[in-house]
């Protein structure tokens, strides 16, 4: 039979070519595997250990202090946070906080914004002093913020006084320290809305503006209705990030008021620190990180969810 | 709807002429479209009709009235741009009714409106989709539906169909043509395809570095143009352009020892006399191969090659190759003689360009 030695020859061929492909597969996997684990290796180290050692010291009667008297508790450290009434102003004064900042940032941001997505004289001259105060540590613009506000000598209270107004004891009072940290993070993370907002406001081409020009709308009417609606995925994610930064905003207070006048200018990060670090509650702080965790979990899901959706609408 | 002057209109960008001194009157109802190759100051000379571009100097009339500090909103006119620019955000609906929602028009009012553009562009299933979804032909149609949904004073179009696959690009065009009918808006329409400008227009604007080359009816066009440009730029395969000088009892083609002796009584006296070089512009169509020897001239045909209905020849006149069409009725072959439509000859001033010999309306 003359076909006999050609099928022989062409399984040898087939068996041959399949053992290459799962050699080939296998090695590629094996290949994606010691790419990812070095970071896997870190992120396990680094952030699923700690963040699991977290949950583990939540539910114990535990100080980092007092090491080998851990006690599990259950949910008592949840429960004792939860009715604490402190804790609740805490998180009160992190939300006025945080409305005063994200309103501000994003108005302020968005306008800037429109006007620097104008061609002027200028221009990038201006935009690059605008982006500077954001790169600074928080710490530094706490700093910074706290020498310009000090209620003798700083040079805020030296402008008000030279114009006939009082001078105020900013960091003194609880209502004028949190307008004057909202003011210092305001003026840090504004410029990155402004950043955002122009990017996503260049984006949009000439001749929709033209389209819409021709169609008799107003300038106004142009902003509303076409230029903020076409950002808005972009000034959304915006929004998203500072939500998420200023809720977790702890180091700009350190320096700008320590959390004082008492403790009404503590953030509820601010607290966890304090619980942790000062008090040395660990099982408790632990507890408080978790419910920050949950929280800012919460708030990432409407992000991804958010730029998943955008990646299938663009 | 109304009546469209430019007056002397020059518009400049830091220094180039972009558009220089065009003069024209669109009148009320017609269609109109520019043409030329691009650069030629078509597409701007559009967009300052619209609001879009300033004039340098010179006038924009609509219906006698200056327009010229007016914004494009306040104009009155409506345009569909050659690349897509739907709203993305909105959906088909609200895009079409974007210019009634941005003049404050009543609900009602608008109701209606978007019911009879629907009707006429037949868009029901499109209208809760977003521009996204849908094709790019459908896209603009969609753009014509909100250009025409509020009675614009002037349709302005900029190569509208030129985004679009060749396919669909037919079909609307002759939808274009039928609604601009129906409709009766002035309609000004920019494109660099002949066969959009002579199968649209009413008059057809004929531009080139920024001026008015010529302006007639699709027809007149094609077989009256102006200068040597009008004749290579309009019909395709483009117009043979032959070296002419006068001689004794004919004229001679190219550096050939050809002359066509019948020809010269085409020609006015006082262009023979001044003995200047001329042009021949004789395009395929004009140009036979024939077997009879007392008829045409004798020049070598190269090639003879079908393309569809049509058979196409070249001939050499010097080094020049120039086509023809065989009437597939001759049975010549290469070794035939050519021969000419003396109604199908134009000559032109080769120093100029200018034609010569005919009345020509400007």
């Amino acid at each position: 039979m003359a076909s006999t030695p050609v099928t022989h020859e062409s399984r040898a061929v087939a068996h041959a070519t399949r053992q290459n492909a799962l050699r080939k597969r296998s090695s590629g996997r094996l290949m994606i595997f010691g790419f990812l684990s070095p970071t896997l290796a870190i992120l396990l180290f680094m952030v699923a250990y700690p963040v699991f050692s977290l949950i583990y010291y939540s539910f114990h009667n535990f100080s980092a202090l007092r090491q080998g008297t851990m006690k599990p508790v259950g949910f008592k450290n949840y429960t004792f946070l939860l009715s604490d009434p402190e804790l609740w102003e805490r998180f009160v004064f992190t939300g006025k906080f945080v409305f005063i900042c994200v309103t501000l940032q994003m108005l302020i941001g968005i306008f800037v914004g429109y006007q620097m997505q104008k061609n002027f004289r200028g221009r990038d001259v201006i935009f690059t002093i605008l982006m500077m105060p954001m790169m600074l540590s928080p710490v530094v613009v706490g700093f910074l913020w706290r020498y310009m506000l000090n209620s003798e000598w700083g040079l805020v209270n030296f402008l008000l006084s030279s114009v006939g107004f009082a001078k105020i004891d900013w960091l003194g009072q609880t209502t004028p320290a949190l307008w004057a940290a909202a003011a210092a993070d305001t003026w840090m993370w504004t410029p990155f809305i402004v950043l955002l907002a122009t990017a996503a406001f260049r984006g949009i081409p000439d001749t929709i503006y033209e389209a819409a020009e021709v169609d008799g709308a107003s300038p106004a009417y142009r902003f509303f209705r076409i230029t903020l609606p076409m950002s808005a995925p972009v000034l959304f994610i915006a929004l998203i990030l500072r939500l998420i930064d200023s809720f977790k905003q702890y180091d700009l207070f350190v320096a700008l008021t320590g959390g004082g006048p008492g403790s009404s200018t503590q953030t509820v990060s601010f607290t966890v620190a304090k619980t942790a670090f000062s008090y040395f509650y660990t099982g408790e702080a632990s507890a408080l990180a978790v419910i920050l965790l949950v929280i800012i979990i919460g708030l990432s899901m409407i992000l991804v969810r958010h730029l998943t959706k955008m990646g299938e609408k663009y | 709807m109304a009546e469209i002057t430019l007056k002397n209109l020059s518009i400049e960008f830091g220094g180039f002429k972009a558009v220089d001194e065009v003069s024209l009157t669109v009148k009320n109802g017609e269609f109109v479209v520019y043409l030329g190759p691009s650069g030629c100051g078509k597409t701007t000379t559009l967009r300052c009709i619209a609001g879009l571009v300033r004039a340098t100097s010179g006038d924009v009339l609509f219906d006698g009235v200056r327009v010229n500090d007016l914004t494009a909103s306040e104009r009155n006119i409506a345009m569909v741009f050659q690349f897509v620019s739907l709203y993305p955000h909105l959906k088909i609906k609200e895009n079409i009714v974007f210019p009634l929602k941005a003049r404050g028009v009543a609900k009602a009012e608008i109701a209606r409106k978007l019911d009879w553009v629907t009707d006429v562009f037949k868009l029901g299933d499109e209208l809760s989709r977003y521009p996204g979804a849908l094709p790019p032909g459908a896209r603009q149609k969609v753009a014509l539906a909100r250009a025409v949904i509020r009675d614009p004073a002037v349709l302005l179009l900029d190569e509208p169909l030129s985004a679009i696959d060749e396919q669909f690009r037919e079909e609307m065009r002759w939808e274009l043509g039928h609604l601009q009918r129906q409709l009766g808006v002035t309609t000004i329409y920019v494109t660099h395809d002949q066969r959009e400008a002579m199968s649209l227009a009413d008059r057809i604007v004929l531009m080139n570095n920024g001026r008015i080359v010529q302006v007639s009816e699709p027809d007149r066009m094609f077989f009256d143009p102006v200068d040597v440009f009008a004749g290579q730029f309009i019909g395709s395969p483009s117009m043979n352009l032959i070296d002419l000088a006068p001689v004794e009892g004919g004229l001679r083609l190219g550096d050939s020892d050809v002359t066509l002796t019948a020809a010269r009584d085409l020609l006015p006296q006082w262009a023979l006399s001044a003995g200047r070089p001329l042009k021949l512009g004789v395009r395929a169509i004009n140009v036979h191969l024939t077997d009879d020897p007392s008829f045409g001239v004798a020049l070598p045909v190269d090639d003879i090659f079908s393309v569809g209905r049509e058979r196409f020849f070249s001939f050499r006149i010097g080094d020049t190759v120039h086509q023809g069409v065989d009437k597939r009725s001759s049975t010549a072959g290469s070794e035939g003689r050519v021969h000419f439509d003396p109604e199908g000859l134009l000559f032109f001033d080769a120093a100029t360009g200018r034609r010569v010999g005919a009345e020509v309306a400007a």
